[in-house]
């Protein structure tokens, strides 16, 4: 025991030896997402934008000179209890800026050792407001689950006519119980019925919510869950004849949801942040990376569909590097104080951030439907609150 | 038995030891940057280390085989959370409960002795029904304990006071106690010491109640219980007390770990996190103290810091070394355990406790001399 | 009334039957060896995992079944042989320990291998498939599992009670020393029950990851849990107990999924209560009630306590 312990500290000290030992000094971003557990595919699709962002520019111009970017990923395993040890991890990495997360509750998470460090950290899909709230180091790209919420209510009650709405979400996550209460406030203002419920965390079996919301006679299915169970409820849902529309928020687009979909006669319908087609050269230039890169195309879910979280985190990156330029430095500090002035003109729109809370200013978002028959997203409606 | 305390050179050893160790851990807090992993490793292992401690206080000193840690723990982390998030904050942590039931902020240690005894008194409900069990039907009865309080505290109806299944954040945590200049810059670094501190008190407490009149009487339950009755130990009673108790000490621990990891959600108190308490007990020496306590720092690091590398991939020269990518360091780990739990079965230290090694020691050099 | 409830005791039944097949393992095991076997659900998500790598391999279906099942019983016998053998004449809690750490060992080498990601089940064509009674849809295999659950469970009870082997466990599971001393193969008795048990949970996981369709290494974990409550409820040691305890479980947790608006719907309640938080939970709130006032179970027999 003794003797491996001493080889593992060893090897611990030596591990700094095999980094990069280029001559361009090194700024390094870190990347706080999930790569295991319920979240973990979606936060690959999100990684994988930012991987392709650091292809297409992997230096940047700080002051006079030229910084190589590298990445530096600490996995939080969709796990609150997890999230503040990656984020330790990252600390200790000494990275100048963090992006991340895909989830909000891992983000919440994390802040406190982001803040405890000054280390800056960009929200990518994060949506929960309380992320931002009552802090000066949490950024934000994305839009927020009020706006989010009240979007898919209007849509829901307006356009598809449905009286009740059906919500369901996992217990303990923030995103999922936050964007299901935004939208239930925002469809009870509209003067519908909202029945709410909740399932454990490892649930497999949908069936008898699924159940539950034929027996109020739901119009809509609201699941604004993780990835793992929309598969699943899209999947059972299939099996059970359902009549009422099935619909979800960000998380929801996905190709995984395509392929649990395809072949079966649901309505699935979803809000998402950027539609296929929004920008040629993007699309074309991360579709040829994805061919090229074998285990990109394994990340990204075994074809080339892009996800609106990749579109993000390639945005993401960008914010990133123009604050490191902003500041004129790789001190954590000073980015942090050039972010609030950062604007880009990104993939997925225009984004600079409030004054106040350091979320960006966003009032539009992508309705999107699933094409049963050819597997494809089908474009519905670009939708802001009114 | 001895009756007289005697002057003992190995007990002095061992408190000069454990002086040691927190001028150590005092003076490197001082010394190196506060974004060192030592310091995650050191505080985590101190919340650990003080769990393992009460679970041993169960499993080692009473023969009682409970698996309901974990829902003690989180007893205890909401009872300090909820009592301690400061009431300008408590409109966004409850941001579906227009801010929740309770309009109060506690101070730290008011709240962690109300962690503790908010464990205690659950404890006190379950033990009554359950403690009757024997063995292995004690072992699912408290780990179904851990789950239904589990479910409770996520239930929406309770809201206003556990905020539902949702995060509960913004209590002071450890980095609170750092104290700071005017300029918000930390003059004097206390974040390592002070978890340092509530554990070694609250061990030092439990190793006074073992080694008293009511510890021996747990450890005779252990070795025989129907002898131990037969000599007059009131069998309940004694496993009621020891069960509160340890519990009492897994509410603090649970609120240290919240003070740790500076967020809590009841989510993450699952039976898995039991197990890992019990494997570090195990990895100790089921019956040491001291054990426990070095597995703790010894589990954590490893888990934390030491064998991080094994999830990377590394490179030596241009050789790729082969097998190692995400989640390699908790096969590596796993299989150690179970190296540990079937063929090191006393564990690191056995039965044995810190003033044990002097002795030893001092009995080999004497042998030596003879 | 009926129309409301009728969805929930279907799926109720279907869980309750794979819940009863994984649930034989845990009561054969404790049965003869006193022990909670807390790696059975582990070994139940293997087989699951197993599957899928199997399938993605290109092999045809039938083959990759058979496999499935080999390996999985491979597994199990290895596990036995690896981890609890050595262990026969520690203190009971030892062996206890060692299969949490067997538990933990093998949830880590999944997360490992698959990357920490969801996979997907293959999907068999027969039992995915829908279909309607009494107004109600589901899929095939809802209505495939019990039957096939009894069909095993008959054949089973007849190898304990007709064969060689089943005298044996019979033998063994009354008193240990004693049939060790009449000349039992006391290893290759408990080889026989871990090679069964592995066997049940691999048909087990066939039914229910169609029916659910992903894997993850925490798949085995829920499912196990409340399949040994359910061996426990029906008095551990009993098989019948166990099928019995486990379509009790099953039906009860899926009812609870659908109190509220059952309680809705009869005009009971009002509003929406969120009962359904508490359909874990509740599994384990039978567990206890039962263990306090019958500790053995359902049909379990009595045992008595020697000084």
């Amino acid at each position: 025991m003794k003797k491996f312990l001493a080889i593992v500290m060893v090897l611990c000290l030596m591990a700094p030896a095999f980094a990069l030992a280029d001559d361009m000094p090194v700024v390094k971003i870190g990347v706080f997402e999930p790569a295991s557990g319920d979240s973990g595919a979606g936060g690959k699709q999100e990684m994988l934008g930012m991987q392709y962002a650091n292809k297409v520019a992997p230096t940047v111009v700080i002051g006079d000179t030229e910084y190589a970017v590298e990445l530096v990923y600490a996995d939080n395993q969709s796990a609150t209890d997890k999230a503040p040890s990656a984020a330790s991890e990252l600390v200790n990495q000494k990275v100048s800026v963090v992006l991340g997360s895909y989830g909000s509750g891992v983000s919440m998470a994390g802040s406190p050792i982001f803040a405890d460090a000054g280390i800056p950290a960009i929200g990518v899909t994060c949506t929960n407001p309380q992320v931002t709230l009552g802090n000066t180091h949490y950024f934000r790209i994305c839009f927020l689950d009020p706006f989010q919420g009240t979007v898919l209510a209007n849509y829901a009650f307006k356009e598809m006519g449905a009286q009740v709405a059906y919500c369901l979400a996992e217990l303990g996550n923030d995103y999922d119980v936050g964007l299901a209460y935004y939208f239930q406030q925002a469809f009870e203002a509209l003067g519908g019925m909202v029945i709410s419920e909740t399932f454990p965390t490892g649930t497999s079996d949908f069936t008898s919510y699924i159940n539950n919301a034929t027996g109020y006679g739901a119009g809509v299915f609201f699941a604004p869950c993780s990835l793992a169970y929309s598969t699943l409820i899209v999947d059972q849902a299939a099996g059970l004849n359902v009549n009422f529309a099935l619909m979800g928020g960000d998380t929801w687009d996905s190709n995984m949801v395509l392929e649990a979909a395809a072949g079966t006669n649901l309505k699935i319908l979803v809000s998402t942040f950027y539609q296929e087609g929004g920008n040629a050269e993007f699309d074309n230039g991360f579709k040829a990376w994805l061919n090229e890169d074998a285990e990109a195309m394994t990340n990204n879910g075994g074809n080339d569909i892009i996800a609106a979280v990749s579109v993000m985190g390639y945005d993401a990156y960008f914010t990133a590097l123009e604050a490191l330029k902003a500041a004129g430095s790789t001190d954590s500090k000073a980015v942090n104080e050039a972010l609030w002035n950062v604007t880009l003109d990104g993939v997925s729109g225009a984004i600079a951030f409030d004054a106040e809370t350091g979320d960006a200013i966003r009032d539009t978002a992508y309705i999107k439907t699933v094409n049963t028959e050819n597997g494809a997203w089908d474009f519905v409606a670009v939708q802001g609150v009114n | 038995m001895k009756t007289k305390k005697k002057f003992n050179p190995a007990m002095l050893w061992a408190a000069l030891v454990i002086v040691l160790v927190y001028v150590a851990v005092f003076i490197t807090e001082q010394l190196l940057p506060a974004s060192s992993m030592l310091f995650t490793v050191l505080k985590k292992g101190a919340t650990y280390a003080l769990v393992a401690v009460s679970m041993n206080l169960l499993n080692g000193f009473t023969g009682l085989f409970s698996l309901g840690q974990a829902g003690f723990m989180l007893i205890g982390a909401y009872t300090y959370a909820i009592f301690t998030i400061p009431v300008a904050d408590r409109m966004n942590v409850y941001q579906y409960y227009n801010g929740g039931l309770v309009q109060f902020a506690m101070p730290v240690v008011p709240a962690l002795i109300m962690a503790g005894l908010a464990a205690a008194l659950f404890a006190f409900l379950i033990g009554l029904p359950v403690l009757r069990l024997k063995s292995d039907y004690l072992a699912i009865a408290t780990l179904g304990f851990a789950e239904i309080i589990r479910a409770i505290f996520q239930w929406n109806k309770l809201g206003a006071l556990t905020n539902g299944s949702n995060i509960l954040r913004e209590f002071p945590t450890f980095n609170d106690f750092n104290i700071r200049n005017a300029e918000g810059e930390v003059t004097l670094y206390l974040s390592t010491l002070v978890p340092f501190l509530i554990a070694g008190v609250c061990i030092a407490l439990i190793v006074m109640l073992i080694n008293s009149t009511f510890g021996r009487s747990l450890r005779a339950i252990k070795d025989d219980e129907i002898a131990a009755e037969a000599m007059g130990i009131n069998l309940f009673h004694h496993k009621q007390m020891s069960f509160c108790i340890s519990s009492f000490f897994a509410g603090i621990g649970g609120a240290m770990l919240a003070m740790y990891q500076s967020t809590i959600q009841a989510k993450a108190f699952t039976s898995a996190m039991t197990y890992e308490i019990l494997l570090i007990v195990v990895i100790g020496g089921i019956g040491s103290v001291t054990g426990s306590c070095i597995s703790s720092f010894l589990f954590v690091a490893c888990s934390e810091w030491w064998l991080r590398f094994l999830d990377q991939k590394q490179m030596i020269g241009n050789f790729e070394v082969p097998l190692l990518r995400n989640g390699f360091r908790l096969v590596v780990f796993s299989i150690i355990i179970m190296i540990v739990v079937l063929f090191f079965r006393q564990g690191i230290m056995g039965t044995k406790e810190l003033p044990d090694l002097f002795k030893r020691k001092k009995k080999s050099q004497q042998e030596v001399k003879a | 009334m009926f129309n409301t409830v009728f969805p929930y005791l279907l799926t109720g039944i279907s869980v309750g039957g794979q819940y009863a097949l994984i649930a034989i393992g845990y009561t054969m095991v404790y049965g003869i060896l006193r022990l909670i076997n807390f790696a059975h659900g582990d070994v139940f998500m293997v087989a699951g995992i197993v599957m899928v790598y199997l399938n993605a391999s290109g092999l045809p279906l039938w083959l990759s079944v058979l496999l499935t099942l080999l390996i999985t019983v491979v597994i199990g016998f290895a596990i036995e042989r690896v981890a609890y053998k050595p262990l026969r004449t520690a203190p009971r809690m030892s062996i206890m320990i060692s299969a949490i750490g067997v538990s933990y060992t093998l949830q880590n080498l999944v997360l490992y291998i698959t990357g920490g990601l969801n996979q997907f089940y293959p999907k068999v064509s027969f039992i995915s498939d829908s279909v309607t009674i009494f107004g109600a849809s589901t899929k095939m295999v809802t209505l495939v599992t019990p039957i096939l659950t009894v069909i095993l469970v008959v054949a089973l009870v007849q190898l304990i009670n007709h064969t060689k082997i089943g005298m044996a466990m019979r033998a063994v599971s009354k008193d240990f020393e004693t049939s060790q001393l009449m000349g039992i193969k006391i290893n290759s008795v408990i080889s026989t029950t871990f090679i069964i048990g592995s066997f049940l949970a691999a048909v087990g996981s066939m039914l229910y990851f169609t029916n659910y369709n992903t894997v993850i290494q925490t798949s085995g974990a829920m499912p196990g849990l409340k399949a040994f409550v359910a061996a426990v409820f029906g008095g551990i040691g009993s098989i019948p107990g166990a099928v019995v305890g486990a379509f009790i479980i099953g039906i009860c947790e899926n009812i609870i999924k659908g109190l509220d608006i059952i309680l809705f719907k009869a005009g009971i309640t009002k509003q929406n209560l969120g009962l359904a938080t508490f359909s874990d939970a509740f599994t384990f709130a039978l567990l206890i009630v039962i263990l306090i006032v019958k500790p053995t179970g359902l049909f379990g027999e009595k045992t008595t306590d020697k000084v």
